[in-house]
């Protein structure tokens, strides 16, 4: 029996309203702990949104029923539309997740139940083959494109050496008259490819040049890192008070820094957490700072967080007795604007080194994972102690290389297909 | 009345006949002549690399050829030693007579009826085969297996001469030919060819590398009778610049090239001409010379195919290394036939449109006595389950080397004679040559084709692997050999298996399929695949194909 699933369906909070869908056979269930109960099929009620284990009141939101088949994907269907702001949108996601027979949507999957079922339309291969041509379509326009036909004839090339490498072990398995137990050439043109794929591997993804660099403003709480992402943005984006642990939240403000896209955010204050919704964000501007392509640190420089790429700011540079910066730290005034100008170009030159450079063809994290699969395979026929072992380390980076291409695995094209959806769509 | 009829009685004629036989069925064995069955027409050797694993699997349901060849091998050595027990190749060289006498000995003790007499024309009645017109009278029979090898329609080539007939000496079945055409069978036409045969007592043993047999004392089939011929040497030498010189001044007079054959030949073993020509930079080619029995002179020259005239056959041999003074008693000649398309047949090798007629061997495109061994076996089993109402029995490929052959004919069809490559299993860590019993013995018997004696093996076998001993023995060790590489294989496996699960349901019209193009709608339509896996594996079918044939199933299927 299929899993019931659950995710956000409309945009990123911030918004006036969120969207949370419930789908499967277990969606009315679920969804009447979190709702107390639901209404009639096809129509929607208001209702106290509480987590079904605590009690503890999460939102009051409008709650809607749909029943399979009638529904989007087919099956058995819940509606929340609860506020749009993150905390309520996470604390509802988590209640959900806390429901045994519940888990969280996987990219596309509801868009799949649906055309599986037969809900929509896209379907009939033309749809889908529209689809896949749609990917290429688009990826053309964009300034991707160049770099895009450069990696598919890479990997042909990757392909055409890995085939000839394995024709050539094959033959010696069925047809060579010398029994010997390994070929020496073979292995060290194994190891050989193998390599290659790994310098790929390290080259910088592509990710970040289309969502843009993860710059993460971190510190204790209130030393200025909303004003700083304010003075940065040029705008009013933050809220900014002198409350300690105001921005309970993340906050994200996409920025260009000389053409390199960037997504600079804010993050609550580190500190010990006085309630349970600080503490969540608390917890994630821990988990966001760890993750950051750049961690700008905003606060004492030995207090600061161990990150590879870090600037660390001196900030309130235009308070007296704060004029002097440690070494080290680059002094910011978010209220004269003092350092903001060297601080975007340290920002800037730390980004390059995490983008492809121009013209170079750039690897996405899935083209990754396959590659790395057959550089493994590749390093294990290199060591094999005999062909029949070096064999099947080249057939199993062939296969890891079809799984990329799309050649293998009907269900993998279908997952790749629909990997390229929006959680939740 | 017979319950399954054979025609033919060569590798898979004999061993479908006895197959069919070991299931209870009464099963008549038709041929020209008493002595033809188990002639081995080309090599005389048994097993190889991939083909040795098939002779062990058709052991494991008691077929014939593993023990004809135990008790006729003179001479025995395991291939590839050196490069994994996955694909050592157990192959031996076998006494024609003794193999001959071996396999007669078998069919007979198997309980197979001979009959002596030439196949006119298959009886058709409601869509359904109910016996063969013979040049004796009418034969009934409930199921018909065809194993008729190169002979349908056969001609063959010495330089420019061609002659009718499938072996030298033998008669061609045109009428059956004809008929096979008639109900839209034929597909077209293949090649082989054998070289010509040496006088061994005008060799110069004395001046080649002996090729000698092996010491350790395995066997072929499991059940090993213990009675051994002597054994025998063979020796190696090279063809030679010289040699290649003299084939290549004589290119226009060989039937290959001077386009008097059509059949396309095997790409994996291909005439000394071919050789000469496609390898044009390679200046020697290995030829093993094996001895083709005791009580003969007979040397077969293992590696120089040909069809070029006779005059150019003797002076090519004679420029080769210890072969200065050999005398040639027969000549190489190649032989063109036609074959069946085996996409028209199921995995049990019956024919999709005409119940109860069973085709095996060669006809179905496929070269080598153990492809055709293995074949016969299946026509069998699957002959005496349509006769007697038993069930079918169907070979995975992921279990034997047997589901690999089957699932490659009957899915992908043959362009070239197909032959057997450890390369075409992908599951080849899982498939050896050692471990048939513990792979097939369950489904053996199920079967129930196996005797007494190969039942308490079989169940010694499997009880035998959770004892402690198990890790100690030859198959224990290669198990704990390629285990961690096979665990890296299961998750390949489960998206197979995945896939598999798909069923494409019967009444699905392609052309009813948004998306497909004419080319993919044909190419399934030839096909009929049954599961997604299936259509995955048709050469040619795109992924965008795939996607739109998996949505239309898992829609039918719903609804």
């Amino acid at each position: 029996m299929a899993e019931t699933i659950f995710a956000l369906s409309s945009g990123r909070p911030p918004a006036a309203i969120s969207v949370i869908r419930v789908s499967g056979p277990r969606a009315h269930e679920g969804g009447a702990r979190i709702a107390g109960s639901l209404p009639e099929a096809r129509s929607a009620a208001v209702r106290e949104l509480r987590h079904p284990a605590s009690g503890e009141m999460l939102d009051q939101g409008l709650v809607l029923r749909f029943d399979s088949p009638a529904s989007s994907t087919g099956e058995d269907v819940v509606e929340f539309q609860c506020h749009g702001g993150r905390a309520v949108v996470d604390a509802l996601l988590a209640a959900l997740g806390s429901i045994e027979g519940l888990r969280p949507a996987e990219p596309g999957e509801f868009t799949r139940r649906a055309f599986e079922n037969g809900r929509i339309d896209l379907t009939e291969a033309e749809g889908l083959a529209d689809l896949i041509e749609a990917e290429t379509e688009s990826q053309r326009k964009a300034a991707l494109a160049m770099a895009e036909g450069g990696l598919r004839k890479q990997i042909d090339q990757w392909q055409a050496r890995l085939l000839g490498l394995s024709a050539e072990a094959e033959r010696a398995i069925d047809y060579d008259e010398d029994d010997l137990a390994t070929d020496p050439t073979l292995a060290r043109e194994s190891a050989k490819l193998a390599a290659e794929l790994r310098d790929w591997l390290i080259r910088p993804r592509i990710e970040p040049l289309k969502d843009g660099l993860r710059v993460v403003i971190a510190g204790p709480p209130n030393v200025g890192k909303s004003s700083l992402i304010n003075a940065i943005a040029g705008s009013d984006r933050a809220i900014v008070t002198d409350i300690p642990g105001t921005t309970r939240d993340h906050i994200e403000v996409p920025l260009s820094l000389g053409g390199v896209p960037i997504l600079l955010t804010d993050t609550a204050g580190l500190r010990e957490a006085q309630d349970e919704v600080e503490a969540i964000g608390v917890a994630r501007a821990a988990a966001l700072a760890e993750r950051a392509d750049v961690l700008v640190w905003v606060g004492e420089p030995d207090a600061a967080l161990g990150h590879p790429r870090m600037i660390k700011v001196h900030s309130k540079a235009d308070v007296p007795g704060r004029g002097r910066a440690p070494t080290g730290s680059v002094p910011v005034s978010s209220v004269t604007g003092e350092g903001i100008t060297p601080l975007l170009e340290q920002i800037g030159e730390l980004a390059t080194t995490l983008l492809p450079l121009a013209g170079t063809i750039a690897l996405n994290r899935r083209q990754a994972e396959r590659i790395g699969e057959a550089a493994e395979a590749l390093e294990m026929a290199a060591a094999a102690p005999e062909c029949v072992l070096l064999a099947e380390g080249l057939r199993q980076a062939r296969n890891a290389f079809d799984r990329l291409t799309g050649r293998a695995g009907v269900e993998d094209v279908l997952d790749a297909l629909f990997g390229r959806f929006c959680l939740g769509k | 009345m017979f319950d399954v009829l054979v025609i033919g009685a060569g590798h898979a004629g004999c061993e479908a006949a006895a197959a069919a036989a070991r299931r209870g069925a009464r099963v008549g064995l038709l041929t020209f002549r008493a002595e033809d069955a188990g002639q081995m027409s080309c090599n005389p050797s048994i097993g190889g690399v991939g083909k040795g694993h098939l002779v062990r699997e058709v052991d494991v349901f008691d077929g014939l050829m593993a023990r004809a060849a135990d008790r006729s091998a003179i001479h025995r050595r395991m291939l590839n030693r050196s490069k994994g027990p996955a694909v050592w190749g157990p192959r031996v060289q076998a006494d024609r007579q003794l193999y001959r006498r071996a396999i007669g000995e078998l069919v007979e003790s198997n309980g197979v009826e001979l009959v002596i007499a030439e196949a006119l024309r298959m009886l058709v009645r409601r869509g359904r085969v109910v016996g063969v017109e013979t040049s004796e009278g009418v034969v009934p029979c409930r199921a018909l297996v065809i194993a008729t090898g190169t002979f349908l329609d056969a001609r063959m080539f010495v330089g420019e001469e061609v002659v009718e007939g499938g072996r030298q000496g033998e008669r061609a079945a045109l009428a059956l030919a004809e008929q096979i055409r008639d109900i839209g069978l034929g597909q077209g036409r293949l090649k082989t060819g054998t070289p010509p045969r040496l006088d061994g007592r005008t060799i110069d043993w004395a001046r080649l590398a002996e090729q000698p047999s092996d010491l350790e004392p395995w066997s072929m089939s499991a059940l090993d009778d213990g009675g051994r011929p002597p054994q025998v040497r063979c020796a190696i030498t090279r063809t030679n610049a010289r040699t290649h010189g003299i084939i290549r001044a004589n290119f226009d007079r060989s039937p290959l090239f001077a386009g008097a054959i059509e059949g396309r030949g095997p790409r994996y073993c291909p005439s000394i001409e071919d050789k000469v020509k496609r390898f044009a930079e390679r200046d020697a080619h290995q030829i093993f010379l094996e001895p083709e029995g005791l009580g003969d002179h007979l040397v077969y020259p293992n590696g120089i195919s040909t069809s070029l005239p006779v005059d150019v056959q003797r002076e090519f041999v004679r420029s080769i290394h210890g072969l200065q003074n050999a005398e040639i008693v027969r000549s190489g000649y190649a032989v063109e036939y036609e074959f069946v398309d085996p996409r028209r047949l199921n995995a049990t090798l019956e024919v999709r449109d005409l119940r109860g007629l069973f085709l095996a061997g060669q006809i179905n495109g496929t070269t080598g006595y153990e492809e055709a061994a293995a074949q016969g076996l299946v026509a069998g089993l699957n002959a005496a389950a349509r006769a007697l109402t038993l069930d079918e029995v169907r070979f995975d490929r992921r279990t034997s080397y047997i589901g690999v052959m089957i699932d490659d004919l009957t899915l992908q069809g043959v362009t070239e004679p197909y032959r057997m490559m450890t390369a075409r299993a992908e599951f080849r860590l899982s498939l050896r040559a050692d471990n048939a019993t513990t792979r097939l013995g369950g489904a053996a018997l199920k079967a129930a084709c196996v005797s007494e004696r190969r039942r308490t093996y079989i169940e010694k076998h499997l009880d035998q692997r959770s004892s402690s001993a198990w890790a100690e023995s030859e198959e224990g060790r290669a198990d704990a050999l390629y285990s961690p590489y096979i665990q890296r294989q299961q998750r390949e496996w489960q998206a197979v298996h995945r896939d598999s699960q798909v069923r494409i349901p019967h009444a699905l019209d392609f052309r009813t399929i948004p998306g497909l193009s004419n080319e993919m709608v044909e190419r399934l339509r030839s096909t009929q695949p049954e599961t997604l896996d299936q259509a995955s594996r048709i050469p040619g079918v795109t992924p965008a194909a795939l996607s739109a044939l998996y949505v239309a199933a898992i829609r039918r299927t719903a609804a």
